[in-house]
Order: structure tokens, then sequence, then C-alpha cells
């Protein structure tokens, strides 16, 4: 399978001339910046603008299909399977199963933090299996956190909610057993 | 192997669309086309494909976000970083290389979530040589308005005629988001922005969403529409650099042309076709791209605009939709809005603006500012 | 369907800052491909290109800016972009030029220039969640690969101890790849398990960090391959995409199903269906140590949960009997998303074609199957090459 061609004739170097951030910070190396101005406010839509007012509510509220007879949480007003709108609002729990977590000792900007962010996705208790949230855990720790515990939501007081995912504060454990 | 459009799904152009988010939007644009095509996506498409950019969208990569509403989760999607020919053309040849019996092609602006449209055109430009310049980036449109006017011998009355007949055009589309029963006087006194550019020269921003079903030849009479036949395409980019381009041609409508007419076998194409829609985000690109597309040759295209000739039943009726002028621009989606408004006319399915007897039609697109980028499609009914 | 080949290949040195701006540096991998096949630029008739998000480079439209650096002035040319996904789709989108009958020499370039983002690339994945569900959590992109790697190691009871032996092999293999930015003879299983913690389960030496890069191939009919004399053609036997629902919270993260319906779709194409027999070697998408495994297992290469095993007993090693990665991959070479290119499609290239040098699979092949991997845990792409 020998070919008589190289990938890059011998001694070429490969193209590329490295920089360090020294010579960035240093000025070493010419750059220009620039900051684009870049601002979106997107519509909701029907599911969503629901989904954020019963949040604002202290609830949790899902769409129903009727053709496939799932119960989609996130609520959306199509089924993706069935491909036709979905039929009924349909309320869900708020207690669940943690489907998987991280324990995270990183911010959104990659910067070390150290008191570490229990995030993961709960599958909600009421919407059909395995459909879920991303959200924190709280009253957790790395020794007692794991997959297939059962958690419910700490809702903000309600003078405090704005109508956002964040109106929940996070899911914290309950004991088995209890709903 | 030839590939027919076989379903067209085009929702209401409008300013902005609150009650809609964009993925709600794109569910009403593809739920018609399916409709209109009589196809199940979860079964009888095999492929999408979304023309679509990041930064018009505000999202880090949108193709996440497209494939639930379009039914096509779990199946063969793609987005192309491109306009709606350029799109129309990937489906084509994902059909033609025999992968697939039918493709989804969809499109949309929803410009109304984009709160700072100017900036997201003046970040496409290079970083540096242009961006320091700052200013809003249609200026770059006054200055190839004013070369293209020296050099083709038109003139801004002439500009203002197009933007008359467009925006009157548009009082009998539907769809149209800026019909107004304009004159060109009154276009003419519009005030300078961008000098020799006037405000009337812009379209103005819309939302709205297209999709179009291609199908293969052999499975293009199974569907209850008239087959509108992709007889050509074809796609191309002069220089992205503003100092090193023509500014009084649209090269890059004159290679996607020519691709496009080769593999339509049309050698006469100011003869060849009944009815154009040809970008018009701004005026004079109407005139620039009759010209460069070899529908209107240069020098003639001043008396053939005064005599009528590109008006509704002129003998070639040049975006009788309204093009974006009086639609809307859909930023990247118009594209594939001038296939759309060609291939309804093809059908005989155009309501009040319809164009007699149209059998053969061409689309010419433009990406917009600072792009140098378009696309071409010829289109037929028949055999 | 007309057959095409990859008839040349070429990319840059992946650095974590790179002088060259996007433009020079599609310039010179693609000049790099075109020398390789004895070709100018006026042989191609067609330019697709890939490249991730735009506000890595910080220019909107950026197919449009770049394009001149990779001969699109005055010819067809096309971005096409699906997330990570690109490094292996564009020379899909290549390939259909090709298939299809429109070209006949086509060229794809793919670039990544993320060293342009400040503070840092990472704060461009912010953009990448949902604006309503996710975003408001101030989500990290390193959260994502650490949800997948807990359900993945949970449900199959997988050691860590396996999974970062992806990394060493990966890592060691890099040595011999004159493009690599992260290569290490001397890194050892203990040094993975003992780097710093970013997102429990995963650790600093798990990860792939940013790159600039670019990498181009040459796609050619059978015609094309004739007519040139073409000595080392290696063909596209099976092209295959799939993308999920953009509802990641509601599916099972241990197996990527996606990638699975894509991998079928190439194999039917390329007449495998029995692929760990008919496969000669792999080079999975492994922007994390696990996401090789991962991969190996929705490619239908081994069994669900097999591939750990697979990694521990040698079999993925460049001398084992299913080599993986031989190219040192993205944890070994560097990862500019889209330009990745060079070392998944491309590594096949030079693989098959015995242009792999030092990194020349010992044994004989004559298959090779590569994917990549994008959007939201949502996407993949797949090719299959033989020569």
């Amino acid at each position: 399978m020998k070919a008589k061609v190289r990938a890059k004739p011998k001694g070429v170097a490969w193209a590329g001339e490295e920089l360090s951030q020294k010579q960035i910070d240093r000025g070493s190396a010419l750059q220009t910046r620039y900051r684009p101005e870049a601002k979106y406010s997107w519509a909701a839509g029907q599911a969503m603008s629901r989904f954020l007012e019963e949040l604002q509510n202290g609830k949790l509220i899902a769409r129903k299909c009727h053709a496939c007879q799932r119960t989609l949480f996130p609520p959306r007003m199509f089924c993706e399977q069935c491909y036709r709108p979905t039929d009924e609002w349909v309320y869900v729990k708020d207690s669940g199963t943690i489907e998987t977590f991280s324990v995270s000792y990183l911010d959104k900007d990659a910067k070390r933090i150290t008191e570490p962010i229990f995030v993961g996705v709960v599958s909600v208790d009421g919407a059909s299996p395995q459909m879920g949230m991303m959200h924190y855990f709280g009253e957790v720790t790395k020794e007692t956190i794991r997959i297939g515990m059962k958690v419910k939501a700490v809702w903000k007081p309600p003078p405090e909610r704005t109508g956002s995912v964040l109106d929940i504060r996070y899911w914290k454990p309950i004991p088995e057993g209890r709903r | 192997m030839r590939v027919a459009i076989v379903g067209i799904g085009m929702t209401p152009f409008r300013p902005s669309t609150p009650e809609f988010s964009w993925k709600e939007l794109m569910y009403d644009a593809a739920t018609r086309a399916y409709a209109d095509a009589g196809v199940d996506p979860r079964k009888d498409v095999g492929s999408f494909v979304t023309c679509a950019e990041d930064y018009w969208e505000g999202f880090g990569i949108f193709d996440e976000f497209v494939p639930d509403q379009l039914g096509a989760a779990m199946r063969p999607t793609c987005t192309v970083s491109g306009d709606g020919i350029q799109g129309l053309a990937q489906g084509a040849m994902q059909i033609q290389s025999g992968l697939f019996d039918v493709v989804a092609v969809e499109s949309h602006s929803k410009a109304s979530d984009l709160l700072t449209y100017p900036h997201i055109v003046q970040h496409a430009l290079d970083p540096i040589l242009n961006k320091p310049l700052r200013g809003h980036p249609n200026y770059l449109a006054g200055l190839e308005m004013d070369a293209y006017l020296r050099a083709s011998g038109l003139t801004a009355r002439d500009c203002a005629a197009v933007i008359a007949k467009n925006r009157t055009n548009a009082l009998r589309n539907p769809f149209a988001a800026y019909p107004s029963k304009l004159t060109a006087d009154e276009a003419d006194r519009s005030p300078p922005q961008f000098d020799p550019l006037r405000a009337l020269d812009q379209a103005a921003l819309a939302d709205a969403g297209i999709v179009l079903v291609l199908a293969s030849e052999r499975k293009a009479r199974r569907f209850a529409a008239t087959p509108v036949w992709l007889r050509g395409f074809g796609w191309g980019t002069d220089s992205p650099n503003l100092e090193a381009r023509d500014w009084t041609t649209a090269k890059y409508a004159e290679i996607a042309a020519a691709a496009a007419y080769k593999m339509a076998k049309v050698t006469k194409p100011e003869r060849a076709f009944q009815v154009a829609e040809v970008d018009d985000r701004f005026s004079y690109k109407e005139l620039e791209h009759l010209e460069a597309a070899g529908l209107s040759k240069k020098g003639e295209t001043a008396r053939r605009l005064k005599r009528g000739d590109f008006a509704l039943n002129g003998g070639l009726a040049v975006n009788p939709s309204g093009g974006s002028l009086g639609c809307g621009y859909i930023l990247d989606a118009s594209g594939l809005h001038r296939v759309a408004e060609v291939a309804l006319q093809l059908r005989g399915e155009a309501g009040s603006r319809q164009v007699d007897r149209a059998r053969n039609g061409v689309a010419v697109s433009w990406r917009g500012i600072p792009t140098a980028t378009g696309g071409v499609a010829v289109l037929g009914v028949g055999k | 369907m007309r057959k095409v080949a990859c008839i040349g290949a070429g990319m840059t040195l992946f650095r974590r800052r790179l002088k060259e701006t996007p433009k020079e540096l599609c310039w010179e991998a693609t000049r790099m491909a075109l020398d390789s096949a004895k070709l100018e630029m006026k042989d191609v008739d067609a330019v697709v290109t890939g490249s991730a998000p735009d506000a890595f480079d910080g220019v909107h439209q950026k197919g449009e800016y770049y394009a001149d650096g990779c001969g699109g002035f005055r010819k067809p040319i096309t971005r096409v972009f699906t997330g990570g996904g690109t490094a292996v789709f564009s020379p899909i989108a290549a390939w259909w030029h090709v298939a299809s009958g429109l070209a006949d020499i086509v060229l794809v370039v793919n670039e990544e220039k993320m060293s342009s983002c400040y503070p840092h690339p990472q704060s461009v994945f912010a953009h990448i969640w949902d604006p309503i569900l996710d975003r408001p959590l101030q989500p990290n992109l390193v959260w994502i690969f650490a949800m997948e790697m807990n359900r993945y190691m949970t449900v199959h009871k997988i050691k860590k101890e396996d999974i970062a032996r992806v990394a060493v092999k990966n890592k060691r293999n890099a040595v011999a790849h004159p493009a690599a930015q992260l290569a290490d003879a001397k890194i050892t299983v203990e040094d993975v398990l003992n780097s710093e913690m970013m997102a429990w389960p995963v650790q600093r030496l798990d990860i792939s960090p940013p790159s600039d890069g670019a990498s181009a191939l040459v796609l050619a009919s059978a015609d094309a391959v004739k007519r040139l004399h073409v000595e080392s053609p290696v063909w596209f036997d099976g092209v295959g995409w799939c993308i999920d629902s953009t509802m990641w919270t509601d599916r099972d993260l241990y197996f990527p199903e996606y990638l699975a319906r894509a991998s079928q779709m190439a194999y039917k194409q390329a007449r495998i269906d029995q692929p760990r027999k008919q496969i000669d070697f792999a080079e999975p998408y492994d922007p994390f140590d696990y996401k090789e495994l991962h991969h190996m297992e929705g490619l239908l290469l081994c069994n669900k949960g097999e591939a750990p095993k697979l990694t521990r007993e040698g079999v993925t090693q460049r001398d084992g009997d299913l080599p993986t990665c031989p190219s040192g991959g993205l944890l070994g070479i560097g990862n500019p998303i889209a330009a990745t290119m060079g070392i998944k499609v491309g590594e096949l290239y030079w693989q098959l074609s015995g242009q792999a040098g030092k990194r020349q699979i010992p044994k004989e092949i004559h298959t090779g199957v590569t994917n990549a991997w994008g959007d939201l845990m949502q996407f993949s792409s797949v090719v299959v090459m033989r020569a």
C-alpha cells in the first residue's frame, strides 16, 4: 500500500505560525478588536409563553399528543414524532428523578469556582418517561447525589418569581417513597 | 435525472410575528408545504435542508433548533449557511446523487427577533479593513448604486419606477407585508439616506417562512400538484473583498446564470421566460440582476422598463410578487421566496398576480450586503 | 450514483493560537491539498466549505468572508454547518456535488479560528443553549459532556480508568502526527486521573482544548481519477447523517441513537452488515475521551457498553485488531472543530493511500470509517472509505 507521493514533501514544515498569549499581551502580535452589537429578543411563542406563565404560578405544565399518547415536557405545540399539533395542556408534578448530573467547578466563562454547582437533568413525574429539564440540584453533596435519586423542586416565593426556569431555585432530594 | 418542486409552503409576510416563536413559524411553513405536496414528513421525506445563519437567529449553532418543527427529528438534516437557492441546489444534488427521492428545503426570517440588524450586517465586514469604518452598512449599497448607475446609464428615476412597480404589484399578493399604491414620482421624492440610495430604495425587513418539497423525476408525477421542473440551477461568489470587487456588475449572478442556463439548455435568456423573480433588496439591484442574468441587454433596460416590458403582462413580468420591496425582505430566505413565487406562477396558482401563459420562469437571488454571492434557478412546466 | 474518490488532502498545524487569519489558514490547507493532488485552482469545479460558529472567527456570514482563501473566487462555493458534525459533513456535501454529476473535481476546505474569540472561545458556547429552558442556568459547555459521560458510565458501570486509557492512547498516537498540538509520549492513566476536576466526572486531560487550524480535501469523479492517472484514490463508499430532536433533556444520553442511524445509512451504501468484521480501522470523533467509546458503540463496531473492554484489551491500539484514532485524534492533535476534517476523513485518506508516515497502521487495511458529532448531543455524520 506504499504510495509514491508523500503527504507533504520531506523537510517542508506544515503551515502555521504559533502565537503565545504573552505575545498578544505584550502587543508584539498585532490585533484588531471589535465587539459586535448582537441583541435579540426572541418571541417565546405559544408553548413557551404558557410554560413560563405557569412557572410563575409555581406549576409545571406539559402538552399531550393524543396520537402517540405521550405527555411532552417541555411543552410544545406540535409533536415531533407524529408531526401534528399537540392536543391539550396537562399539569405535571414538581417532583422527579435525576437522569444524569455533574458537579461543576467551572462557571459559564470557564473560570474556576470553589463551591461546586450541582446541575443535571431531572425527568419529571407525570410526563412521559425520561422527559425532563436541566436544572440545579441543592441540599446534596458529591457523595449523596446519584442517578436515580428522587427529587422535588424548591420554588422561590411568589413575589420573587418572574416567569423563568429560575423560579425554581433548585431540586432537592426527597426521601424514597414520598412524592 | 430531473428534479421537480412538488410542494410549496409560504407563511404571510409580516413586519413582526410576536405570537410565534421561530419554531412555530417554521412549523407553519412546513405544514403548508407538506399539505400542498400531500406528504407525511415522517414517512415520505428523506432529507431536510435548512438555510440559516447563526447571527440572523441569535444562536451559536442554529442547526440544533430546526429538526422538530420540520418533521426531521431523527432524520438526515443539515444547515446550509447560504441563501435559499444554494440550499435548493444542495437538496437537488442530494436527489440527483441517488440518496433520496424527496427532500424538503426550508428557510425563514424572524428578523423581528433581531434587535440590532444593521450591526449584524456590519459584523459581516472584514475585521481589519472595513469594520473600523463603522457606520450603517447600507452605505455600501449607496456606493454600489452610484457606481452601477454611472456605468449602466440608468438613473435614480428608473430605480424609482422599479419601487413603484413592485410596491404596487404587492397589492395583488395576499402574502405581501408592504403593498402600496406608490407612483414613481412619489418614490423618486423619497429622502436620500446613503445618497443616491433613498429611504424607499431599501426593502423593509419582514418575518416569513418558506418550505419547498423537491422530488426526483420518478416520484414527481405521483404528487397532486403539477411538477415544476428545476431545469437548471447555479450559484457563485465574486470577491468577498470590497476593494477587489467589480462594483458595476453583479458578477455572481453572471456566473450563477451561466451555470443554470447551461444545465437548462437556455441559449437566449432574454426570450426564454415569461416570469422572472429577481432580487430587489435594493431597487437598483433588480435592474443590475436583470442585466447580469442576461434577461435584459445592457443599454436596453431603461427603455424596456419605461415601455412596460417588465410589468405584469408586458412580456417578461419581473417580480410580479412584489419582490422584497413589496413583500418584505426576508434575509437569506429571500432566495427561496423568489423560487416559490416563480413556481406558483408556473402552476397557475398566483391568483390576481398571475402572469398569462407562464410556462418558464427564472429566479435570481443575492445574499445581501456585504456578500457577492447569489444564485439562479430556471424553472419550467410541461415536458 | 457516481463514484467519488478523495485524491488529495492538506492541513495546517493545529495550535491554540495561530498568527494566520481565517483566509490564510484556508489558503495554506488548500494549497497543500491541491499540491498533493497535482492540481491547480482552475481545475476545480466547485468548492464546499465547513466552519462552526461564526462567533469564533468574529465575522457574520464568515463563509463569505474567507471564501477567497478557499479558492471560491468566481466559482460556486457553499458553506455547510452542522456544529461539530461539520468535520465529516462538509466532505459529504462535497461528495454529492460529484455524485450528482454537477462537478468532476470539488475542493472541500474547513477552517476554524477559535483564538479570535475573547475572553475565551468557551463564551460562544453560552449561545448554543435554548434561551428559555437552558440559558438562564448559565451553563458551561463542559456540563454537556459531564452529563453525557456520567450517564454512559453509570448505565454501563464503566470505571474512569478505562475512559482515561483513550486519552492516553490518542495523545501518544499523536506524537507521530506532524500537526499535533497536544501529543505526549509519556502520558499515563494516572496523569489523566490526577488532572484538575472541571465538572465531575470530566477532568482537564479528558478534554481536547480549542485550537486554530484548517484542512482541505480534493474529491474527484471516477472519470477524473482516470483522466488524471491518480495512483492512490480512496473511494467514498458510504455516507450517512442524522439529527435527533432539539429536546436533548428528553433523551437517554447513554447511547447516540442518531449516530447508529447515520451509520446504518452509510453501511447500507457500503454493503457492510458486519461492521466489526468488515471495517479495518476507525476514526471516531473524540473531543473527549469517553466520546471515542460512545462513538465506537454508535458506529456499531461493538455492543453497547463494550467499547471500554476493547480499549483495555489493546484492540484499539495502532497495532491492534481495530486501530481506533491512529491519527492521535482531537485529544492528541487539537480541536479546531470543523477543521478536524483533516484528522478524520483526512486520516482515512492518508492511511488508505499509504501516506500516513509514522502513523501508518502496520496491518493491511482496505476499509475505514469515521464520524463527527455536533449540535446539542444531537447530530452525527459518517463516512466509509475504501481503497
